[in-house]
């Protein structure tokens, strides 16, 4: 992946399929110690001990087209090229959570990207599911809920286009403002 | 600074037209993006979006963007596939965002195929 917000979009087609109702996405750019931190958390049916064990491996898929998954290993494997850690913990009937953790300043860490793209492609294409974003960066810190839009909407559906112009404005400018007004 | 508040202002102009589009997905066109690891890694998100902006800004309401999961060829990524009300699917492969404009122009709005993005004209 060229950008960990793809990475994170893959992320969350795991917790899509594992029929969540909530993703929590959090990034922590915590530039004092040098780390970036980026948790991913669902409320979906989740994985027993069995497959848990070896989810890590490019060799399991749920899927039925061919025998590699990659989603978690690639994951994985750009924490530890970056000096972090990754570490997925999950529940059957709970969920999953997945905690990485990078080296901020090193060189093979993959930048974060286009994190707005990939928070809308998620509220487009799953309006059914809630996604709760945290960003700081440097102690400040935004936070965009879908709940809290649904509450304003009452009626009118999520992936009204209007609503999502509304919501890519929204986020690009809030993430913007984080950065002190510059684009990252 | 963009707030909250300003969505109510939208769900008051919405909530007159929200029926319109209900009657409208029976005769949808259906696009389909691949969006398993290898459509992202080959930059499906890109395209995916591409489709949704296209066919907002020519205004096509009975066009219906979802996602799937792996579709097979993960080499010939990022894959679309293309449903007119009863007609055959059509798939187009290693799409990019730049063919998403002529996609929407020939397929979508003129019913005609664009071949030579097609999985037929790739293998």
């Amino acid at each position: 992946m060229t950008e960990l917000s793809l990475n994170i979009l893959d992320i969350c087609q795991n917790s899509i399929k594992a029929e969540c109702s909530e993703v929590r996405i959090i990034i922590n750019e915590d530039i004092k110690n040098d780390i970036l931190y980026m948790d991913i958390i669902d409320d979906g049916y989740g994985m027993d001990k069995e497959f848990l064990k070896k989810v890590e491996d490019p060799f399991t898929t749920t899927r039925t087209t061919r025998k590699v998954g990659m989603g978690i290993p690639l994951l994985k494997m750009e924490c530890e090229m970056a000096d972090g850690c990754f570490k997925i913990d999950s529940e059957k009937n709970v969920g999953t959570e997945i905690h990485c953790s990078f080296q901020y300043s090193n060189i093979d860490r993959p930048p974060l990207g286009d994190i707005c793209d990939t928070i809308l492609c998620l509220i487009r294409l799953n309006p059914q599911i809630d996604f709760f974003y945290s960003h700081i960066y440097d102690g400040e810190k935004f936070d965009f809920s879908t709940k809290e839009v649904r509450e304003i909407l009452g009626d009118v559906p999520l992936d009204t286009d209007e609503v999502l112009q509304f919501i890519k404005n929204y986020l690009d400018e809030n993430i913007k403002n984080l950065y002190g007004g510059k684009t990252k | 600074m963009k707030s909250l508040a300003e969505l109510a202002a939208i769900r008051d102009k919405m909530k007159a037209q929200v029926n319109i589009r209900e009657e409208n997905t029976e005769n949808a066109i259906r696009v389909v993006v691949g969006m398993a690891t290898c459509g992202i890694a080959a930059g499906a998100r890109p395209v995916l979006n591409a489709f949704v902006e296209e066919t907002a800004k020519r205004n096509l309401d009975n066009v219906m963007v979802t996602q799937t999961g792996c579709i097979g060829v993960c080499r010939l990524e990022p894959i679309v596939e293309i449903t007119l009300p009863g007609e055959e699917k059509v798939t187009y492969v290693k799409m990019t965002p730049e063919k998403v404009a002529k996609v929407v122009a020939d397929h979508i709005v003129n019913k005609k195929v664009v071949t030579e993005y097609t999985i037929g004209a790739a293998e």
